[in-house]
């Protein structure tokens, strides 16, 4: 069972964007695609561990700051080289304005 | 040995290792070979002037691929070894045991090596250099608290390194001879914050310094200024620049420029050998054709790929704008196109005191863009900048300032 944490508004996010949450000393990106859905992934790059939120997102694509190594955020699937290894996810649902992601 | 001849990659580096994936990636299902200089498998070089220097304990490479990965993706990696002669007409590699691999194609990918300090006795004295893993765990031993480092040459590696022995405690002199810091590859603004990072660090910086002589005295390193003064270093550290490392294609007869030649293919002057990485010159398409080489990473990488596709057949030109970082403490430099070939700077200031820094060419064209922060905190605007640059865009220079206009809204209007 998930635990739900209130990570932001949905108004926090512009579309095609990511924004940075941290809970319980652990670190999530959340993301709004360009059609307006909510998605959430653990927070840093699974090759060098940089902070995916200061990375560009291209529709459904985040891409890290350091070494461009490419994510589809909305299943974590890793595009391929440098980035070997996928980018756990979290549910994520949206009540009275506010962007839930489930964790445990 | 009778086999078909298949694609071989010459040079077990970040360009070599990613061509030999991309091959496989690209549909190659024949024999596939890679040939290393050193005996580990490919492994990552820029941890070797930051990580590798500071981390609690010396480390094994940061690998690239390791035995399986090559094993899986069916490449005979053959390591420890070089690759002394390009027997064209044979269309084969002559190995230094005197193995011969007959090729279909070729890809050159022997990199660069330590420019040697011009100076009589400096190779006797004992001058290091960082280039590979083992000179990065021989260096790193010698970064004891307390150490003197003089590092001679004020480029990217030699503040890394100038960085990361701070870090451990060492006390740093840097010795640059031009004016100021890295006055190859950034502009005197971002050069002008690196040098004060350096010297709130403590790092005795002096540009517009030579070293004149060097000798052994007591134990230590004595280099004898230009400026008439010496300096005393228990450990003398060079990172004056790359020498591409051309002897295999000259040997060959190939044609060679700054570099191994090639056209925006990445072909040599023979069409069945390519050349990609830091061992060759190409016309670059985004800058007139200027013929240019690189010495980064991602351009190490992005070849690697172009040229193992074209290997194949592709035709893909190589117009990937060059991109660059450096981290120094808690900043990273990030770097977008040739800061030299603009002829107008616009300075957008952002609301969080990051600068980015765009040059446009007399045509208005964006041709760079760089930025300093505080690790990536500049990493999305030059990366949206680099993809301006490739769409050969002409942002108005006062959108272009204004830190409320998205760069990402500017690459919205820009056709594809």
């Amino acid at each position: 069972m998930s635990e739900w944490i209130a990570a932001c508004a949905v108004d926090d996010i512009d579309p095609e964007d990511v924004i940075p949450f941290r809970h319980d000393g652990v670190d999530y990106a959340v993301y709004r695609s360009p059609q307006g859905e909510f998605f959430a992934t653990a927070g840093h790059c699974t090759h060098e561990r940089m902070p995916l939120c200061d990375g560009l997102v291209m529709d459904n694509t985040i891409e890290c700051p350091k070494h461009n190594g490419r994510f589809d955020y909305t299943t974590g699937k890793a595009a391929g080289a440098p980035v070997l290894v996928d980018l756990r996810t979290f549910p994520v649902k949206i009540e009275d304005g506010t962007v839930h992601i489930g964790i445990g | 040995m009778g086999t078909v001849p298949g694609m071989v990659v010459v040079g077990g580096g970040e360009c070599g290792a990613r061509a030999a994936f991309a091959l496989r990636e690209a549909g190659w299902n024949g024999p596939l070979t890679l040939v290393g200089a050193e005996a580990v498998p490919p492994y990552e070089r820029p941890p070797l002037s930051k990580s590798m220097m500071t981390g609690p304990h010396a480390s094994a490479p940061a690998t690239i691929c390791d035995a399986e990965m090559l094993r899986n993706g069916g490449i005979d990696f053959i390591a420890g070894t070089t690759a002394t002669d390009i027997d064209r007409d044979n269309h084969e590699v002559v190995l230094a045991h005197g193995r011969r691999i007959a090729y279909r194609r070729l890809l050159v990918a022997t990199g660069a090596t330590a420019r040697p300090l011009p100076i009589p006795g400096a190779a006797a004295d004992g001058v290091r250099y960082l280039r590979s893993h083992s000179d990065a765990l021989a260096l790193r031993d010698r970064l004891r608290p307390g150490a003197r480092i003089g590092v001679i040459g004020g480029g990217f590696i030699g503040l890394e390194l100038a960085a990361s022995a701070t870090l451990r405690g060492c006390a740093v002199t840097v010795v640059e001879l031009a004016p100021r810091l890295m006055s190859r590859g950034t502009t005197p603004q971002i050069a002008a914050v690196v040098a004060a990072r350096h010297e709130r660090a403590g790092v005795d910086v002096r540009c517009g310094t030579g070293v004149a002589r060097l000798e052994r005295r007591d134990g230590a390193t004595l280099l004898g200024l230009t400026t008439g003064e010496t300096l005393l270093c228990d450990t003398v550290v060079a990172g004056i620049g790359a020498v591409p490392e051309t002897a295999l294609a000259h040997k060959a007869g190939l044609a060679v420029d700054n570099g191994v030649r090639v056209d925006t293919r990445l072909t040599t002057s023979d069409p069945d050998v390519f050349a990609a990485g830091d061992c060759c010159s190409w016309p670059h398409p985004l800058y007139g054709g200027r013929r240019i080489r690189l010495e980064s990473w991602r351009n190490a990488r992005d070849q690697g790929g172009a040229a193992a596709r074209n290997m194949l057949g592709a035709d893909e030109p190589f117009a990937t704008v060059p991109w660059f970082w450096s981290d120094q403490y808690d900043l990273t430099l990030h770097i977008a196109g040739l800061p030299d070939a603009a002829t107008t700077e616009v300075v957008r200031r952002r609301h969080d005191g990051v600068e980015i820094r765009f040059g446009l060419g007399p045509d208005g064209r964006l041709l760079t863009a760089s930025a300093i922060g505080t690790e990536s905190a500049a990493a999305r605007d030059i990366r949206l900048a680099e993809l301006l640059i490739a769409r050969r865009a002409t942002p108005h220079p006062t959108t272009l300032a204004d830190p409320t206009v998205s760069l990402k809204a500017l690459l919205r209007q820009e056709p594809h």
